[in-house]
């Protein structure tokens, strides 16, 4: 019995600091990193003067602290606001829609391995909630879920902007989630595996799916399979990534919301903390599309050039403090990935409704479904014979003819049938 | 009116492929960014900014050296080099005042004054500087160039009193005048 309940209070301890210490406190930082970062590139300030206000209690200087409290302010006055639920919404949908978008986006923190195992005392803990073993899986499903926030928003403010918003936020995310599925196939397969903590330590060993540059703690070239193997990386990494930017709903793809068209989209009737909701929800699910990417293609919590064993073993007396470094290096990774979500919404100008559904159903379903083709080709080849690979080949390249040349047909204007 | 067909632009295999728009666009957006960091942004410098951009960053740093002369603030009223108020209450500048924000209540200069040929000044001067709208029609309807547009901006209160500047806070902003005409002067 008090062995279980110390299992039950290790995992409420790890949902407790995993969810609401790391990860939470990533939603305001990247708030704040989006305002300073695009007031940057726009060549502003941006909002640096929130701080500590010793002023106010007769000293003689504020701390500004860049204006890292900003964000605090800002939740602040969303929390005083005053609760505005307009008289013509559909009541129960309009107020579960917020919690519909925020719940999937946390749940997800669970399968992401957040840093290698510690150990205390021979007892060894792993740095994720969830060890499941269908960790990309479960994160598509739980995921794909908060578009029902979206869809349920702007059909209970029963008006028309958010209406337009919802029905668009679900297209979107049909059009892109079997580009999201398809493009990771690959390097499942390579993988072998589901379980994100066995793919991150085995990228941890043999060197990132990007970057395989070293093997079990050395420097140097992989061989010939793996190198050839970047490619369909690299191209499964580019479509993951993009598919990643509209599940999330960010800025080049941000149709539901798009300000110039539909005044604020799905969120238009809402105000104070079930808007900041939806905030929170739409910032959350970016830290866990760069978490995942991250997991996936950059090593996730491993440091690389070789060191992962050495920080391993690292400890003082029976305590193996390792696992928090590695905890480190992958809050680096997502606020350095944070930063490149930032700064692909400041650069890209947004998509119009139909390029978009085009880029998800003509260009990246096809090229998800190539690069599968091609990912299998890699792996299975060294034991297959040289006559099939070059079948499998020109197969290939007949059927990635095949797709350009439907592409390109269906970008012809069709012909008038009455004059 | 005819019909225009305009005609899409034929894009290139480079331009259809995008991405090569979009990494000179990572290279725009961070070339900006670095240089704000850098305090380089185009137009820092003749901007005097904070070194963040092109931003002048507001309660430190001020633009008042660089107002032009022909900045218009808040009106005041001058005095000359004899001290005299210059007003003489025609009322001029009440009637022109586009927001009504001037009010004036005039009065007789006593006969034992040494200015007593002017007649008049004002008992009363306000002007509400919420209702102003710094259009300067006071100051171009002034006779006898009492009223002036000044550089000072920054015109705040905590109440609806505070922003109301009587004559004595007039003439406190506006101080004294040189150079102007004379005409009630007999020394000149």
């Amino acid at each position: 019995m008090p062995d279980l309940l110390f299992q039950i209070a290790i995992i409420i301890t790890k949902i407790v600091v995993l969810t609401f210490i790391v990860v939470l406190p990533l939603v305001p930082l990247s708030v704040y990193f989006e305002r300073r970062f695009s007031a940057v590139i726009q060549d502003r300030v941006g909002p640096n003067r929130v701080g500590i206000p010793l002023t106010l209690f007769g000293f003689k200087k504020d701390f500004h602290l860049f204006g890292l409290i900003q964000p605090i302010a800002d939740g602040l006055k969303l929390f005083l606001k005053e609760d505005f639920t307009p008289d013509h919404v559909r009541k129960a949908f309009y107020w579960m829609a917020p919690a519909l978008t925020v719940v999937p986006a946390l749940i997800t923190v669970c399968v992401i391995p957040f840093g290698s195992p510690i150990s205390i005392f021979g007892h060894e803990e792993k740095l994720l909630i969830a060890d499941l073993d269908i960790g990309p899986l479960f994160i598509f499903s739980v995921a794909s879920l908060s578009v029902y926030g979206i869809t349920l928003a702007g059909w209970s403010s029963n008006s028309k902007f958010p209406f337009i918003g919802g029905v668009r936020s679900t297209a979107q995310m049909i059009s892109y989630e079997i580009a999201l599925g398809l493009s990771i196939v690959p390097v499942l397969m390579f993988y072998g595996d589901l379980n994100l903590s066995n793919i991150v330590q085995r990228q941890a060993d043999h060197g990132w799916l990007l970057l395989p540059l070293w093997q079990n703690g050395r420097l140097g070239i992989p061989d010939l399979n793996t190198i050839l193997f970047w490619f369909p990386a690299a191209i499964a990494f580019l479509i993951f990534t993009i598919s990643i930017f509209a599940e999330t709903n960010r800025m080049p793809f941000d149709l539901p919301e798009c300000e110039t068209e539909l005044v604020g989209g799905y969120h238009t009737e809402y105000s104070s903390m079930k808007f900041a909701m939806f905030f929170m929800g739409e910032y959350a699910a970016m830290v866990i599309g760069s978490a995942l990417i991250i997991t996936l293609f950059f090593g996730g919590w491993s440091i690389g050039f070789g060191l992962d064993a050495w920080v391993s073993g690292l400890h003082i007396k029976e305590f193996y403090f390792g696992g928090l470094i590695h905890l480190g290096c992958f809050m680096t990774k997502l606020i350095v990935f944070i930063l490149f979500f930032i700064l692909v919404r400041w650069t890209v100008p947004r998509f119009r409704y139909d390029q978009l559904m085009k880029l998800g159903w003509v260009v990246f379903f096809e090229a998800a479904l190539i690069n599968v083709f091609l990912g299998a080709l890699v792996i299975s080849a060294p034991y297959l014979e040289k006559t099939i690979i070059g079948v499998g080949a020109v197969l290939l390249v007949i059927l990635t003819l095949a797709v350009i040349w439907v592409a390109k047909v269906s970008e012809d204007t069709p012909k008038v049938l009455r004059a | 009116m005819a019909i225009v067909k305009l005609q899409r632009p034929k894009l290139n295999f480079g331009e259809k492929i995008y991405f090569g728009a979009l990494i000179k666009g990572f290279f725009l957006t961070m070339t900006h960014a670095v240089k704000t960091l850098l305090g380089k942004s185009v137009g820092a410098e003749s901007l005097a900014s904070s070194g963040l951009g092109v931003t002048m960053q507001f309660p430190e740093q001020r633009w008042d050296e660089h107002l032009p002369d022909y900045y218009r603030g808040a009106p005041t009223l001058v005095t000359d080099e004899q001290g005299r108020e210059r007003c003489v209450s025609c009322q001029l500048c009440e009637f022109i005042c586009p927001p009504k924000a001037i009010k004036i209540k005039p009065s007789e200069i006593p006969s034992d004054d040494p200015w007593a040929k002017v007649e008049k000044r004002p008992l009363e001067f306000d002007i509400d500087m919420i209702r102003c709208i710094y259009c300067g029609m006071c100051e171009e309807v002034c006779p006898e160039q009492a009223i002036y547009l000044r550089k000072d901006y920054l015109i705040t209160g905590l109440k609806r009193a505070d922003m109301v500047h009587d004559k004595k806070k007039l003439y406190e902003i506006g101080g004294t005048r040189v150079g102007l005409v004379n005409k009630w002067n007999e020394l000149k």
